[in-house]
């Protein structure tokens, strides 16, 4: 029987605030997972910790809530021993780019064949609104006593020096694009970052809905607000790298297209490149029987609890009489 | 010299060969039959600062490090100037020639608390020696034979016979050199010499025939020059099958027959060299399982730090793979969070935890044993947790094993604790036993268990243990949350469940102590009725074992209580064991007595007696005797601290 939205659901009350860009990735998530129709027991959402963190309990999926900015290592630990899992990693930008930035680097260089989502709002929201990583130079969000003194961090060019293989930014409130970008993430061979633009109506008074939707500036001809997300599908622009010798400049084009801010903020796919090896074919390439016997498969004792493993060889090369 | 017993040392720079050295003539000793232990001490630097290795050979088998030299391998002037002293009058000293002129207070490697240390010994000696050969000199006074071999000159004869024509590209073999004069002047077997070396150098052909030239270059040198040493080391053939291996590689193939499958790690002394063994031997045999042919293997991952290596090792545990992370002090300091977050979701993730000189950097590659309390109080909050210490390089093969067992079975992290002495000293042993280790996975459910049934994994039941299912299992799911959770593993702040919720977790400890037989908690040595009774844990053991043992020649009667799972604690056997005890006397590596602490704290029981150390070096069996002996003549003090090494 085919699976329905409501097989994704859970009866935990949703505790984000009201109007909260949660409630649209959460949306997209469990919308993504019947397009593909994968089975909430073969999926492993890992979270870290903050608003976006509680996403797992509200999926009727295996759910592991972690620590905070330690999602990308529970969530590797979990692939590398089951490569059969569909993994699927969710965290603030606080998480992934503050605490847990170096996990977010590291990821990269191996390329896991896994997602990692991150809900990008440019505030500690659970912690009343300090400023994220991502908050620009000079801005003062409502709760800061200060205007931010540090420059935000950019994720997607982070990503992209870090060597993550799919790359793309989607909004919150673009249930559909993001439902899209997410299927295509998790679809992705490697390592696959969505960062999700996503307004905090309680703590971000900047970088609002309306300020997303360009409600401020209004098109004179039209009379129609100029939203600043626009779709880089619709543009022609392709990120795709297609032979070996296109990483490079396909790089540089992302890195350009990740530097607009502002006035026109691009989402879509800004780079994926699935010729370089995962984690798992490297592994395989030591490992020859790696995927069809991974740790998790492998019997390590008989009924009675002997082991199965020999160790004959390790000795025999560590003696020396007899 | 002790008639059956023989102990030879080389030191010099790092980086100088010291430790194939001492490798291969522990090696060449087992292959005669003969037991080793090998002591290794280094500076936590690449090249250049000054190492060294004790191996204590005997026929039977040792445990421990003694104080005394009998025959030392200098390979530079530093190592004859720091370890002088400790030749035993009857031993020998074997050192380059070249060094004899060397200015003592020239040597550039001094650091300064040395100098102090060497200027105090001098004046307490009253002797003023300038050169290297002067203080050989005086030593000569003590019977001790100084051995000056030119080792330029035999390298040179090498390289005119090979046809080398750069010198500097033999200096490597100073090593080979001194050995084959060691050997020389004991008359030991060349042939297990040779074989040691083509062990250690392994497919390397030209490597090791220059090696066995300069071996048998600077072995008939020293017998032809130097004559009679007065101590001829014997073989003593044997049929039994024979290991030799470090700490380190016990822990290693104890974890790789206990099941582990995914080890991961962030490099750090001691432990790193436990991970590399495990993926150079990633691909193993399986036996009687249905993925025979397959082969098995170990999946060993180094991590960006060890917050990554915990949580990624409770990631793994997580889908039913046994998973263990492997480090040290500061490694474990990181790894406390994650620690905390595996105890609350009721992970059974290993950490194999080699302790070293701390706090902080401490002395990264020297010894410790200050951190028991740590490892039983590291993460905020109250959580069931398994500590588990091992006394010998036998025992850290079979807690490795074991502490997967415990893991599983009470659903909880368990420390594996280890010390830098167990970890890089060597001994030969009886062939361990795989079919001794038993796989215990404790309450772990398959799909068909749960089944259109409602799966909760955090079920409260009266054992406190949740029986568990790993994820991806089909037809069911769970949560899990760092936060306090419902049965569901769904976060709740309600006070009853919160109540019923940690009073659940905490009492698989008391299901653990009931069940968890005394015997594997414990060892008990010695008398019964003993006039005193030795408490420790940890590397002190073969020490101790020693001490007593010469004791007990000397007609004094002693037991020891070797805790091996101080959490949970045997109270009431320990409390009824001490209760009995005439003296009582804690054997630690420590400041703070940590365990006899703990057991004050569980039983109320206080020791009478300290003896503790916390300079860098394991305890030596001689200088434990020494103290102890005090303690049983009743001129004691009740703390006594050992100071001795180098």
């Amino acid at each position: 029987m085919a699976l329905k939205l409501t097989d994704y659901r859970t009866s935990v009350f949703v505790d984000w605030c009201p109007g909260c860009g949660n409630f649209g990735i959460l949306s997209a998530v469990q919308m993504a997972l019947v397009d593909l129709q994968l089975p909430g027991s073969k999926v492993v959402i890992f979270s870290g910790i903050g608003c976006a963190g509680k996403l797992p309990h509200f999926v009727n999926a295996y759910g592991i809530h972690t620590l905070h900015g330690r999602t990308l290592p529970f969530a590797i630990g979990a692939k590398l021993a089951n490569p059969e899992l569909e993994v699927v990693a969710v965290g603030g930008d606080g998480d992934g780019l503050g605490i847990g930035v170096g996990h977010f680097v590291n990821a990269g260089r191996r390329n896991l064949d896994m997602t990692y989502l991150i809900h990008d709002n440019g505030v500690y929201g659970l912690t009343k609104g300090q400023a994220s990583p991502t908050l620009r130079l000079g801005l003062r969000t409502k709760s800061l006593p200060k205007p931010n003194i540090n420059e935000g961090v950019n994720p997607i060019a982070l990503a992209l020096a870090a060597g993550y293989t799919f790359i793309a930014r989607s909004y919150a409130y673009d249930v559909r694009h993001l439902k899209e970008t997410i299927k295509k993430a998790i679809q992705h061979r490697g390592m696959a970052l969505v960062t999700i633009q996503q307004p905090c109506p309680t703590y971000n008074d900047i970088n609002t809905k309306e300020w997303y939707g360009g409600e401020d500036r209004v098109d004179p001809a039209t009379g129609k607000p100029l939203p600043r997300l626009y779709k880089l599908e619709e543009t022609g622009y392709d990120g795709i790298v297609h032979k070996p010798e296109e990483p490079f400049p396909k790089i540089i084009a992302a890195l350009t297209k990740a530097e607009e801010w502002g006035d026109k903020i691009p989402i879509g796919v800004f780079y994926q490149n699935e010729l370089v090896p995962t984690y798992q074919e490297r592994i395989s390439q030591r490992i020859p029987t790696y995927i069809e016997n991974p740790p998790a498969r492998q019997p390590i004792s008989d009924k009675k609890g002997k082991p199965t493993t020999s160790i004959r060889r390790m000795l025999e090369e560590l003696k020396v009489t007899g | 010299m002790i008639r059956d017993e023989f102990v030879w040392m080389a030191g010099g720079a790092q980086g100088s060969g010291v430790d194939s050295a001492a490798n291969i003539f522990a090696r060449a000793c087992c292959y005669g039959g003969l037991h080793v232990y090998g002591k290794r001490e280094y500076h936590s630097n690449i090249k250049g600062l000054h190492s060294y290795f004790h191996v204590r050979v005997s026929s039977r088998e040792v445990g421990a490090d003694v104080d005394r030299v009998d025959l030392l391998c200098a390979f530079d002037a530093e190592s004859v100037v720091r370890h002088v002293w400790e030749v035993a009058p009857g031993g020998g000293i074997i050192c380059d020639a070249e060094v004899l002129a060397v200015k003592i207070f020239d040597i550039p490697t001094w650091p300064r608390p040395f100098i102090e240390e060497l200027t105090k010994t001098l004046d307490e000696k009253a002797i003023r020696p300038e050169t290297v050969g002067d203080l050989l000199n005086e030593v000569r006074k003590n019977n001790v034979r100084i051995y000056a071999v030119p080792y330029m000159t035999l390298l040179r004869d090498i390289a005119e016979e090979i046809g080398e024509e750069k010198l500097s590209k033999l200096t490597r073999m100073i090593n080979v050199i001194t050995l084959g004069a060691s050997f020389g002047l004991v008359d030991y077997d060349k042939k297990y010499v040779e074989k040691a070396i083509r062990m250690i150098f392994g497919e390397k052909p030209k490597i090791i025939s220059i090696n066995i030239l300069a071996l048998s270059k600077a072995y008939n040198y020293a017998q032809r020059k130097f004559g009679d040493f007065g101590f001829k080391l014997e073989t003593v053939p044997t049929d039994e099958r024979r290991i030799f291996l470090t700490g380190v590689e016990a822990v290693a193939l104890g974890k790789l027959a206990g099941g582990c499958r995914v080890q991961t790690y962030y490099p750090i002394t001691p432990a790193a060299d436990e991970s590399e063994y495990l993926e150079e031997n990633e691909l193993f045999e399986v036996e009687q399982s249905a993925v025979k042919q397959v082969g098995g293997h170990i999946v060993v991952m180094q991590t960006e730090d060890e917050i990554a290596a915990i949580n990624m090792a409770s990631g793994a545990a997580l889908t039913g793979t046994r998973a263990a992370t492997s480090t040290s002090g500061p490694g474990f300091s990181l790894m406390v969070e994650g620690l905390g977050w595996a105890g609350n979701n009721e992970v059974p993730v290993v950490v194999s935890y080699y302790q070293r000189g701390a706090p902080s950097t401490g002395l990264p590659t020297r010894h410790g044993q200050s951190d028991l309390r740590f490892a039983l109080h590291a993460s905020h909050g109250e959580f069931p947790r398994i500590i588990l210490c091992s006394g010998d390089i036998e025992e850290c093969f079979y807690d490795a094993a074991q502490a997967f067992n415990y893991a599983e079975r009470y659903q909880t992290p368990v420390v594996h604790l280890i010390d830098k002495a167990l970890a890089n000293s060597n001994k030969s042993y009886r062939m361990f036993n795989p079919g001794l280790v038993k796989i215990e996975r404790g309450q772990l459910l398959t799909g068909a268990d749960v089944k259109d049934k409602e799966y909760k994994r955090f079920e409260f039941t009266e054992s406190g243990i949740s029986p568990r299912l790993p994820i991806g299992t089909p037809s069911a799911i769970f949560w899990n949350t760092g936060d306090e959770h419902d049965e569901f593993g769904h976060i709740a702040e309600e006070p009853m469940t919160r109540t019923r919720m940690v009073e659940k977790r905490m009492r698989k400890l008391e299901t653990a102590n009931k069940e968890i037989p005394v015997q594997e908690r414990v060892n008990f040595f010695g008398d019964p009725d003993a006039s005193a009774t030795i408490v420790s844990w940890g590397s002190p053991k073969g020490a101790v074992l020693e001490a007593m043992e010469r004791l007990r020649q000397e007609g004094y009667k002693m037991s020891f209580l070797q805790v091996r799972v101080p959490h949970p604690l045997p109270k009431e056997y320990i409390a009824e064991v001490l209760g009995k005890a005439k003296k009582k006397v804690a054997v630690e590596g420590n400041y703070s007595a940590q365990l006899a602490g703990i057991i004050r704290e569980e039983t109320g029981i206080a020791m009478d007696y300290f003896v503790l150390k916390w300079n860098g070096r394991p305890m030596s069996s001689d200088e434990v005797y020494d103290a102890l002996k005090l303690i049983m003549q009743e001129k004691a003090p009740k703390r006594q601290v050992l100071t001795h090494g180098t």
